[in-house]
């Protein structure tokens, strides 16, 4: 099996070729994204000014081979826009996103092809992302024919039939002619994981992978992401809102707060030992399972404030239950809380 | 007596060119002013539909049977023209997706006051302060009233649209997933409303949720739903810690929690299509723990302790616990 995989995934192979130490399979700097604002006939006649949306401002993180990482938030903090970036869908505004090494960002269309091939995507609705009249076989085979690695058609159904039974579709050739509509939720999104799988990723971005599955049967699609990163060389970036799950799957969690990791760490450290005040509110809002266990939830006014206009210093500070004078000047950046058990545990806290 | 009594309700689908889909099959609960109820199962278990039917709001081609007693009276007794009576005045409701199903164009206010025109609640000036009063009630200013739904955040649409199921002062209000589309902070501002919404009015509430959380964390009792039929039922302190269905069990153990060391494991198998004759045990076929008259006999829901009712043959064997 492991012979297949390689067959089909030369890029991933030949990208990490380098000699020396290897440069980590994703490493995200100082990455910014802005959108421009569209601007109506009243606003231009008036010549008022442009506005930029801060969907990503200013983040870094690393992910490791064969490691899963969370990145966890409200909606419109920016986790979205930062897996499009990495995906090269999206331009960043500043900032470089390196794929083993290459820095995606100065590259054409042309070279990204190659690239592309080595990031793959999982999206959150799979009652949406598989074409209701593409069979699983098609579903599965399209991305061998876009990217010209098909081979002759029996080939294409060996390579899709090994990574059916790999996502846990077995026998496989039961699936192999159904259409979505004949598959539960479960079963959809395992095919979607397959036609992500079928290129050989080195990197694979899951976008609330199990949010819109039932709960029996979340679990699974989740133990299966888990296996297929720990059995190769793949890394996963989970983006997700759901702690729990992140907390239970991921190896480490990033926080993010209006376009910034506010905390970060390994997840178990994350989770017992928050020190971020942001951190702490979202953790005491996750409803446990245990009826006793019920905790006076630190429940924040208001929302996530627009991100067309960031508060000044920390962004936090205007929901901050604890925050100071100096809050609002001092814009805090990530570093090693004095509290923190882990090295690797980081938070952008001036109080911390 | 109850406030509302649901007994022996079932509902049927007749859709066309196809076979009858049992969608409820024989429910029964009881709720008292001021209790929080959850209403748990996974997509298709029949939870929406049930609560539909307690507000005469079934489609055209569902048929319904069993009675839905408020304060003694059955309200589906004379079909629309009985449940019409207590729609919204008794009975009122949050439908999943509400906040998406706000009229666009009109004010907030003036679509809080329009049900209280048409129930006779109150007209004119008079249901336009009422409606300023429900949006206090919700956390939102009054003022908020003449703004246009896409001014306000998901968060806010969702309180306005609890507002307007309380115009007509209700008794029972049913919350079909109200914060399944909404981030972890606005849920938990959501909850915290509807809990003290009960607190304060005496309002009885049923949850309808796929979330064990947020039941565990708001209701004091629920019931879990498998194919049409409520499977267990008590107390949710009881069905965390001394479940006694096996679909309780493993529902919570395929439910990750934040700090939990044990494994998430998924229940293997999906639940049976309802537009045949069943045989047995609904939930044999992806038991863990299945006894040979599970095949064959349908358990039924049986007390097995004080307020605690559960459908599984395995609270018969000795020494069951």
């Amino acid at each position: 099996m492991n012979g297949n995989k390689k067959a089909a995934a030369p890029a991933t192979a030949s990208a990490a070729g380098t000699t020396g130490p290897q440069p980590p399979l994703l490493e995200v700097a100082d990455l910014v994204t802005h959108y421009q604002v569209r601007r109506g006939v009243t606003e231009r006649l008036t010549r008022a000014p442009q506005l930029w949306v801060h969907a990503v401002d200013g983040v870094s993180f690393r992910l490791a081979r064969g490691e899963m990482m969370a990145l966890v938030g409200e909606s419109g903090c920016g986790k979205t826009t930062t897996a499009q970036t990495i995906l090269g869908m999206v331009k960043p505004t500043s900032g470089a996103v390196r794929l083993n090494g290459t820095d995606i960002g100065g590259l054409s269309e042309r070279q990204l092809r190659p690239l592309r091939r080595t990031v793959q995507m999982i999206y959150q609705d799979p009652y949406e992302s598989l074409d209701p009249r593409f069979r699983v076989r098609e579903s599965v085979e399209e991305p061998m024919l876009v990217h010209g690695i098909a081979g002759s058609r029996a080939e294409r159904e060996a390579t899709a039939v090994d990574v059916l039974e790999r996502v846990g579709l077995s026998p496989a050739r039961m699936y192999l002619d159904r259409f979505p509509h004949e598959l539960s939720g479960g079963q959809r999104q395992r095919v979607a994981i397959a036609a992500a799988l079928v290129l050989g990723p080195g990197l694979l971005l899951a976008d609330e992978p199990v949010s819109m599955l039932d709960v029996s049967v979340r679990a699974g699609v989740l133990s299966l992401l888990d296996t297929l990163r720990g059995d190769g060389d793949m890394g996963i970036l989970m983006i997700t809102h759901d702690l729990s799950t992140a907390a239970r799957f991921a190896d480490r969690i990033a926080v993010m707060y209006l376009g910034r990791i506010v905390e970060c760490g390994p997840s178990a450290e994350v989770v017992r030992n928050p020190q971020h005040p942001y951190t702490k509110a979202l953790l005491s809002v996750v409803p446990k399972r245990d009826p006793r266990e019920r905790t006076v939830p630190q429940i924040l006014t208001g929302e996530t404030p627009n991100p067309i206009s960031v508060p000044s210093g920390c962004r936090f500070h205007p929901r901050c239950p604890v925050a100071e004078e100096r809050c609002r000047q001092e814009d805090p950046q990530l570093r090693l809380p004095a509290a923190a058990t882990s090295p690797a545990h980081q938070a952008a806290c001036l109080l911390v | 007596m109850s406030l509302l009594e649901v007994s022996g309700l079932h509902v049927w689908f007749d859709p066309p060119h196809a076979a009858e889909v049992h969608a409820v099959q024989g429910v029964s609960f009881a709720l008292d002013p001021g209790e929080r109820f959850g209403l748990v199962g996974e997509s298709g278990c029949g939870k929406t539909t049930t609560v539909l039917a307690l507000m005469g709001l079934l489609p055209p081609n569902a048929s319904a049977a069993g009675e839905v007693l408020i304060n003694g009276q059955n309200i589906l007794a004379g079909g629309e023209d009985s449940v019409q009576a207590y729609r919204w005045k008794d009975v009122a409701m949050v439908f999943q997706g509400a906040m998406n199903a706000l009229n666009p164009v009109k004010k907030i206010g003036w679509q809080i006051a329009e049900p209280m025109a048409f129930h006779g609640v109150a007209q004119g000036a008079a249901a336009r302060k009422r409606a300023g009063e429900l949006l206090e009630m919700v956390g939102i200013p009054a003022a908020a009233g003449d703004r246009y739904p896409h001014e306000f955040s998901g968060g806010m649409r969702q309180r306005a649209a609890i507002a307007m199921a309380l115009a007509c002062e209700p008794k029972i209000l049913l919350a079909d997933e109200p914060t399944t589309a909404l981030d972890v902070m606005v849920q938990a501002q959501i909850l915290e409303l509807l809990t003290g919404l009960s607190r304060d009015l005496g309002l009885a509430l049923v949850l309808v949720t796929h979330d064990l959380p947020v039941v565990a964390q708001v209701c004091e009792r629920a019931a879990v739903m498998y194919a049409g039929e409520i499977v267990e039922a008590g107390p949710t302190e009881a069905l965390y810690h001394n479940p006694r269905h096996p679909y309780t069990r493993l529902l919570f153990a395929a439910t990750p929690d934040l700090y939990g060391h044990d494994a998430v494991i998924s229940i293997p198998g999906a639940p049976p299509r309802l537009d045949g004759e069943l045989t047995g045990c609904p939930f044999r076929p992806r038991c863990d723990v299945p006894l040979d008259r599970c095949r064959d006999e349908d358990p039924e829901l049986r007390l097995v302790e004080v307020g605690h009712r559960a459908a599984c043959h395995r609270n018969d064997l000795v020494g069951a616990s």
